[in-house]
């Protein structure tokens, strides 16, 4: 059933989340640390072995993937709950260290990309 | 007139769902633009998402609220759709088929990538701060800490308590860092070699807004937007671990 999907999903955002905010209380800090990325090497754990396991059904699955092809939609609603007037009306001070930040960042990618060799068959 | 009114009736008491539709349909007119009008040159995500923004201008323009078009009573769903249980769920989803083989041949680089990616954007952000006359290292720390992303700011201000000015700021300048990431993420990747995982963990780690890097991916090869994401979500933590203490102390130590 594709509630078992959708139920495994949100496991794993539960204890990703629970990961993170652990971690962030033990630094001290009022935010979490990574709770979604955790989440995200959870669920391919998960997944991999409940594979192995046989007991990821198509339909399953499907619980998982639709989510997973909502992604796109969901960004471009978040892009409709962005304060862009806020970003706009910041000053010339707050534009500029936004644009600063992500040309430096633009022109790291390539060398520091250059430090690990690239897959070229990592699809599928 | 009451037509119009049980319309909207309608509309706000469903949002999430109504949201799907609105949602929906610009993504249809967007997709069908990309397609007819540039001839696919410019994919319909990379647009749909910049006409997200031009929405969230008008939305912002017309409330002055602060979430956009969901300040609009009748869209107030696309908050819901777009907010952040959501978008994280959604982030976590697309995990679903990646590789931890992939991750793990970059973990080392992504984890640079992080602290370089930190680092760097509130050196930057501190020094345009100080060519502003924000001279004292409260106020640079506060908005190098907006230029790495718009929570790491307030949260370094309100820790060294500097005015609500310079916080305002600091999530101006994340701001403005996010939504430049979206738009030029497509624009760009040819140029960096933004097409396989472990060069878009590294992108990940040195962008950090994780809104940013998820709609940048998005735009750019959705297959692609794990990777970056992972190591991403990390970068909010860690910014805000760094920022008001190493860093700070730091700049201060610097400026004296």
């Amino acid at each position: 059933m594709a509630i078992y999907g959708v139920a495994l999903l949100s496991a794993c955002m539960f204890i990703g989340v629970w990961i993170g905010s652990t971690l962030g209380y033990a630094l001290g800090l009022p935010s979490d640390v990574g709770g979604v990325g955790f989440a995200m090497v959870v669920l391919m754990l998960a997944s991999e072995y409940a594979d192995k396991k046989g007991w990821m059904t198509d339909a399953a699955n499907s619980g998982i993937k639709f989510w997973s092809a909502m992604y796109i939609p969901i960004v471009v609603a978040m892009a409709m709950n962005q304060n862009v007037v806020a970003a706009i009306k910041g000053g010339p001070c707050a534009i500029l260290a936004g644009i600063g930040a992500v040309v430096v960042m633009f022109a790291l990618v390539r060398p520091l990309a250059a430090m690990v060799k690239p897959s070229e068959d990592w699809e599928g | 007139m009451e037509l119009i009114n049980i319309a909207q009736k309608i509309l706000i008491s469903n949002g999430l769902v109504m949201a799907f539709i609105f949602v929906g349909v610009v993504m249809w007119l967007c997709y069908k633009f990309s397609d007819i009008v540039l001839k696919g040159r410019i994919h319909g995500s990379a647009i749909a998402i910049a006409v997200g923004l031009a929405l969230a201008y008008i939305g912002g323009e017309i409330t002055g609220g602060k979430k956009g078009l969901a300040d609009v009573a009748m869209f107030g769903g696309v908050g819901v759709m777009g907010g952040s249980m959501l978008r994280d769920y959604a982030i976590i989803s697309t995990a679903f088929g990646a590789k931890l083989s992939e991750i793990k041949k970059a973990g080392l680089a992504g984890i640079l990538a992080l602290f370089i990616g930190i680092i760097l954007a509130y050196v930057v952000g501190a020094v345009v701060s100080y060519a502003f006359g924000y001279t004292s290292a409260e106020e640079m720390a506060t908005i190098g800490g907006g230029a790495a992303t718009f929570i790491v700011g307030p949260v370094t201000g309100a820790a060294l308590g500097v005015g609500s000015d310079i916080v305002a700021m600091s999530i101006a300048a994340g701001v403005v860092k996010s939504i430049l990431v979206m738009i030029v993420t497509p624009l760009v990747a040819p140029l960096v070699g933004l097409n396989n995982p472990q060069t878009a963990i590294v992108y990940g780690g040195l962008m950090g807004t994780t809104s940013g890097t998820a709609a940048g991916l998005a735009a750019t090869d959705p297959r692609l937007v794990p990777y970056g994401a992972v190591v991403a979500t990390f970068y909010t933590g860690f910014g805000c671990l760094l920022v008001p203490s190493v860093l700070y102390f730091a700049t201060k130590a610097i400026m004296g």
